[in-house]
C-alpha cells in the first residue's frame, strides 16, 4: 500500500525552527511504523533521527506522536492507524533535541524523585532465603510493575504540558509499584512527596495517560489509589 | 574538544551484567557506567521466561543437577569449573535479587515461583524440573528495573547515551576507553584502572532475530581491533520459537506451561526427535528438528510451524504425558490461567499477528537469539587473551558479550540471566579489587586517534554504496548460510560474501554531517562491527568440521570429541582472521552422547 508521511524535522545545527518534511513510500499494512522510519532513514534520508532498540514494545525507546496520539513506533502497525497519511512528531512537553528525539532528563528526574526502589531496613530472613510474599500481595501491585518508562503517558497529560514541574503519571505509577508492595516500608515518605504541590493533585483525571500506555497499565486507577491513600492515610 | 575523566573502574554497558558490576564495583571504587542506551532500554529488559537456580521451592532440586544439565546443554563445550561456580552461586544470586526488591511471582506458600524450562531436568528421573524463577513473562524487565532502582538508591554515576568506540591499552595494561557523547558528538576519554565490558550480543548480524537494533556486537568488535581474540564465535543460538517473519521471541515458558509444537499435519513432531522431554528439549535440538520437518515438507505453507498453547491442546498432551502439579493432581489448565502466566506473549501475538494464543496456534520459526561466543574470560571475569590463560590486567567482561565459557556450544534457557547476575557481580568485585592495588596507566599519546580515524573513514567513502544495502545482504547471507544448518559450501560462500561486503563498506559515506545525535554515523559504525563479527563467525564455523550444539554441519553431522573438544579463538589482523584453540576444562562430567 502507498503511504504519505509528514515527519517533524529539526536539526539544531542548521534549522532556526522546526519544519515538516514529506515522504512517500510503499509498505505492507502489517509493518510497524518503526519499520517505515527505518526504511526512510535507510533509503531516503539518512539524517532522520529517532531512538529505538528492541523493536517489540519492551524497551521504551520510541514513544512518539503518531497522527496526534502517543504510541511506541514499534508497537503500532500501519493498519492500526487506518490512514494512508501519517504524521509523526516528537512527544510533547519535553524539549526537542533533534527530529523525533527529546530531552528525557526532566522525565527521569521526576521518576527518581519518588524514591523508586525498595525501602526495607528490617534484617533479611535468618536462613538467607527470600522474603515471603503471598500471591495475593504480589498481585496487588502487579499492574504497575509493567512500566517501561517510555514517557508516553506523562507526555500525553495536559497537566504536564501546562507545567513541566508536575511529577506526571509515570512517576506516580512507579511510586504505586512500591507503595503497594507488602515488602516495602517507604509508603509514608512517598505519599508525602506526592502530596506536595507538584504531586498527585495536579492530576485532573483526563485519562489520556491510560489511553496512551503501550503496556495497558490502568494508570488513572493507580493514581486514584494513591490519592485515596493520601486522603485516608491507609493502604488498601 | 576532548574531555578527559578519571575513574578507578569504568563499566561499559548498563544491562543486567553492567548494572550488577556497577553495584558491586562502586562499593569499593570510584566507578562510572557508560551506556549507549539509557540503562533501562538495555536488552536484558526483553528477557521473558526466567532465571535458573536450584532453589527447590516446588520439588527436589540441586545445584549439581543444574550444573550437569548446563554441561550437557553445552554439548560438553562449557568449562565445567565455571559452570559449577555459576550454578552454585545462582541460588544466592536469586535471593539477592529478591532482597533488592525484585517482584518474583510467588508459590502459594509465598516463595519464589519456579517453572520448567528446556533442558532443565531432575537428574534421577530425567523429567523436566521446575527451576526457572520468574516474574510472569517479564523476568528480564524486572531484573533490569530492580538493578537500576538499586543504582538510583546508591547514586551510581551514569554517562547515559555515551557510545564507546575504543579501548585503550598501555604497557600491556588497561588504560581506559574512548567514547562519543551522543547528544553532542564530542569525544571523551575515560582514563581507568579497570574496564568492564558488558555490551550484550550481536544477533542483528542475522536476518531473522529476537535481538534489539542495538545488538551489534560493539564490545567484541572493539576488543578485536585491539588484538584481543573472540572465543567460540561459531556458536550462535537459534531459538526455535520466533514469531514467523518478525523473529520476536516466544519464550520457552510457553512450552513450560504446556504449549506443544505441531507440524502442518497437526503432529507433535518433537516426540520423534526427543522422546523423553519432547517439546522441552534444548533449543539447538528443537531448531534443527524444525528445519528437518520443513525439509520433509511438513511446514505450514512450507514456511513455519505452529506453537499451540490452546487449553484443549495443553490438556490433551498433559494427559498423555501424565503431567501432574506439585501436589500430585493432574495438570489441567484454563485459558485464564495461561493468559495470567504469559500476558506479554499474548500481547505480542495480538499486536503483531492478530492471533489470540488461547484460541489459535502461533506461527513460529527459528530466530537468531544468543551469542554463546564472545570476549574470552575466566570465572572471575578477567579477560584472557591467549590459549595459556594469560590475563590482560585491568580488563573484564561479563554478560552476553563475554565467553566464560558457561554455555559452551549451546546455552540453556534461563542461564543467560544467571550468567549476568553471577559474573556481572564477580567482574565488578574483581575490577574494584584490582583497581585498589594499582596505579593508573598513562594515557597514550593520541588517545582518541583510532576512534577518530574510524569516524573519518565513514565520511571519506565515495558514497557509491549504501549502508542499508550492505546490512541487508549481510543479514541474508548469514541467515541462509551460517544459520541453523551449515555446509562447507555455504560457509565458503558466506566468507567470500562477507569479505566482499567489507570491501564495499569502504564506499559508504555517512550523509548526516552534524554532531548532535548523529544516529546515521553511529549506526554505520555499528554496521562495521557486525561485518567484523560476521567474518570471524563464518571463518570459525568453516573451520569446525563437526556438529556440536548450535553449530550443526550437514556435512559433518556428528560431534567429534577426538578432534574438536576445544574452544576456538579468533584474532583479527586487518582483513584476515587467525584461528587458535584452547582446551575445555573438564572436572566431573566426562563427555557423553547427548540424548533428550
Ligand atoms: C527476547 C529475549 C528473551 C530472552 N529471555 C531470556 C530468559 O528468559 N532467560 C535468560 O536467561 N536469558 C534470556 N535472554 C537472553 C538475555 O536476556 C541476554 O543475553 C542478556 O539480557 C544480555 O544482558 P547483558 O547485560 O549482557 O546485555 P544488555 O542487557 O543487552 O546490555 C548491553 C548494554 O551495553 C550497552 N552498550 C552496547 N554497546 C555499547 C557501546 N558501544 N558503548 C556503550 N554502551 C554500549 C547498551 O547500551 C546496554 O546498556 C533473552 C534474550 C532475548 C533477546
Ligand atoms: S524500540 Fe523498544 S519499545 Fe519500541
Amino acid at each position: 500500500m502507498h503511504y504519505k508521511l509528514k515527519i517533524f524535522r529539526f536539526h539544531p545545527e542548521q534549522d532556526a525552527r522546526p519544519h515538516y518534511q514529506h515522504f512517500e513510500l510503499d509498505a505492507d499494512p502489517t509493518e510497524r511504523v518503526l519499520d517505515v522510519l527505518e526504511q526512510i532513514r535507510g533509503e531516503q534520508d539518512g539524517t532522520l533521527a529517532f531512538r529505538r532498540s528492541c523493536a517489540h514494545g519492551v524497551c521504551g525507546s520510541d514513544a512518539m506522536r503518531i497522527n496526534g496520539r502517543n504510541y511506541l513506533a514499534c508497537k503500532v502497525l500501519l493498519r492500526d492507524l487506518n490512514a494512508a497519511e501519517i504524521t509523526i512528531e516528537p512527544i510533547l512537553g519535553l524539549r526537542v533535541v533533534k527530529d523525533l528525539i527529546v530531552d528525557m532528563e526532566p522525565f527521569f528526574d521526576h521518576y527518581k524523585s519518588v524514591l523508586p526502589y525498595l525501602i526495607n531496613d528490617d534484617p533479611l530472613p535468618a536462613d538467607g532465603r527470600e522474603r515471603l510474599q503471598s500471591p495475593e500481595d504480589r498481585e496487588r501491585f502487579d499492574d504497575t510493575t509493567k512500566c517501561i518508562l517510555c514517557a508516553a503517558c506523562t507526555t500525553s497529560c495536559p497537566s504536564f504540558w501546562a507545567n513541566g514541574e508536575y511529577v506526571g503519571p509515570a512517576a506516580i505509577v512507579n511510586a504505586h509499584r512500591f507503595i503497594y508492595d507488602s515488602r516495602d516500608q517507604g509508603a509514608e515518605k512517598r505519599l508525602e512527596i506526592l502530596n506536595e504541590q507538584m504531586g498527585v493533585w495536579r492530576c485532573r483525571t483526563a485519562f489520556n495517560c491510560t489511553e496512551a500506555c503501550p503496556r495497558e497499565i490502568k494508570i488513572t486507577q493507580a493514581i486514584a489509589e494513591v490519592k485515596r491513600a493520601i486522603h485516608t492515610g491507609k493502604l488498601e | 574538544m576532548t574531555q578527559t575523566h578519571t575513574f578507578d573502574v569504568v563499566i561499559v554497558g548498563a544491562g543486567g551484567a553492567g548494572l550488577m558490576a556497577a553495584l558491586y564495583a562502586s562499593r569499593n571504587a570510584k566507578t562510572a557506567v557508560l551506556s549507549k542506551l539509557y540503562p533501562i532500554r538495555s536488552h536484558t529488559g526483553a528477557a521473558q521466561g526466567g532465571i535458573g537456580a536450584a532453589l527447590g521451592n516446588l520439588e527436589e532440586d540441586h545445584w549439581e543437577w543444574h550444573a550437569f544439565d548446563t554441561v550437557k546443554g553445552s554439548d560438553y563445550l562449557g568449562d565445567q569449573d565455571a559452570i559449577e561456580f555459576m550454578c552454585r552461586e545462582a541460588v544466592q544470586s536469586v535471593y539477592d535479587l529478591e532482597h533488592f526488591g525484585l517482584p518474583f511471582s510467588r508459590t502459594p506458600d509465598g516463595r519464589i515461583a519456579q517453572r520448567p524450562f528446556g533442558g532443565h531436568t531432575n537428574n534421577v528421573t530425567g523429567k523436566p524440573v521446575r527451576r526457572s524463577c520468574y516474574a510472569a513473562d517479564r523476568t528480564g524487565h524486572m531484573i533490569l528495573q530492580t538493578l537500576f532502582q538499586q543504582c538510583i538508591k546508591n547514586n551510581t554515576l551514569f554517562f547515559d547515551e555515551y557510545q564507546v568506540l575504543d579501548l585503550l591499552i598501555e604497557n600491556g595494561r588497561t588504560a581506559g576507553v574512548v567514547a562519543v557523547e551522543i547528544a553532542t558528538g564530542e569525544m571523551h576519554v575515560f582514563q581507568a584502572k579497570a574496564v568492564v565490558f558488558a555490551t550484550g550480543g550481536h544477533g542483528r548480524v542475522w536476518e531473522i532475530t529476537s535481538n534489539a537494533y542495538s545488538y551489534t556486537g560493539d564490545g567484541v568488535a572493539v576488543a578485536l581491533r585491539r588484538g584481543i581474540p573472540a572465543e567460540d564465535m561459531e556458536f550462535f543460538q537459534f531459538h526455535p520459537t520466533g514469531i514467523y517473519k518478525l523473529g520476536i521471541l516466544i519464550t520457552e515458558a510457553v512450552r513450560g506451561e504446556g504449549g506443544i509444537l505441531l507440524n502442518k499435519d497437526g503432529e507433535r513432531f518433537m516426540e520423534r526427535y526427543a522422546p523423553h522431554i519432547k517439546d522441552l528439549a534444548s533449543r539447538d535440538v528443537i531448531s534443527r528438528s524444525i528445519y528437518l520437518e520443513m525439509k520433509a515438507g511438513k511446514g505450514v505453507n512450507n514456511s513455519y510451524m505452529l506453537l499451540d498453547v490452546r487449553p484443549e491442546t495443553v490438556n490433551k498432551y498433559a494427559e498423555l504425558d501424565g503431567r501432574t502439579r506439585p501436589d500430585g493432581t493432574p495438570y489441567r489448565v484454563t485459558a485464564q490461567e495461561i493468559l495470567s502466566k504469559i500476558p506479554d506473549i499474548t500481547d505480542f501475538c495480538v499486536t503483531y499477528l492478530g492471533v489470540d494464543p488461547v484460541q489459535q496456534p502461533i506461527p513460529i520459526q527459528p530466530t537468531a537469539h544468543y551469542a554463546m561466543g564472545g570476549i574470552p574470560t575466566n570465572k572471575l571475569g578477567e579477560v584472557v587473551i591467549d590459549d595459556q590463560g594469560t590475563v590482560l590486567p585491568g580488563l573484564y567482561a561479563a554478560g552476553e558479550c563475554a565467553c566464560v565459557s558457561v554455555h559452551g556450544a549451546n546455552r540453556l534457557g534461563t542461564n543467560s540471566l544467571v550468567d549476568l547476575i553471577v559474573f556481572g557481580k564477580h567482574a565488578g568485585i574483581q575490577a574494584a579489587e584490582y583497581a585498589a592495588g594499582v596505579d593508573f596507566q598513562p594515557l597514550p599519546q593520541d588517545p582518541t586517534g583510532l576512534a577518530r580515524q574510524q569516524i573519518e573513514k565513514l565520511y571519506a567513502g565515495s558514497g557509491k554504496e549504501k549502508a542499508v544495502t550492505i546490512g541487508r545482504e549481510l543479514k541474508k547471507v548469514m541467515f541462509d548460510d551460517v544459520g541453523v544448518f551449515r555446509t562447507a559450501e555455504g560457509l565458503r560462500t558466506a566468507v567470500e560474501k562477507v569479505k566482499e561486503l567489507r570491501e564495499r563498506f569502504q564506499q559508504v559515506r555517512v550523509s548526516d554531517t552534524g554532531k548532535i545525535f548523529n544516529m546515521d554515523l553511529l549506526n554505520t559504525w555499528e554496521l562495521g562491527n557486525m561485518l567484523d563479527l560476521a567474518l570471524v563467525t563464518a571463518i570459525a564455523a568453516e573451520a569446525r568440521t563437526e556438529s556440536r550444539g548450535g553449530h550443526a554441519r550437514e556435512d559433518f553431522p556428528v560431534r567429534d570429541d577426538a578432534n574438536w573438544l576445544k574452544h576456538s579463538l579468533a584474532w583479527m589482523d586487518g582483513a584476515s582472521v587467525r584461528l587458535g584453540y584452547k582446551p575445555v576444562v573438564i572436572t566431573n562430567y566426562a563427555p557423553k552422547e547427548r540424548v533428550y
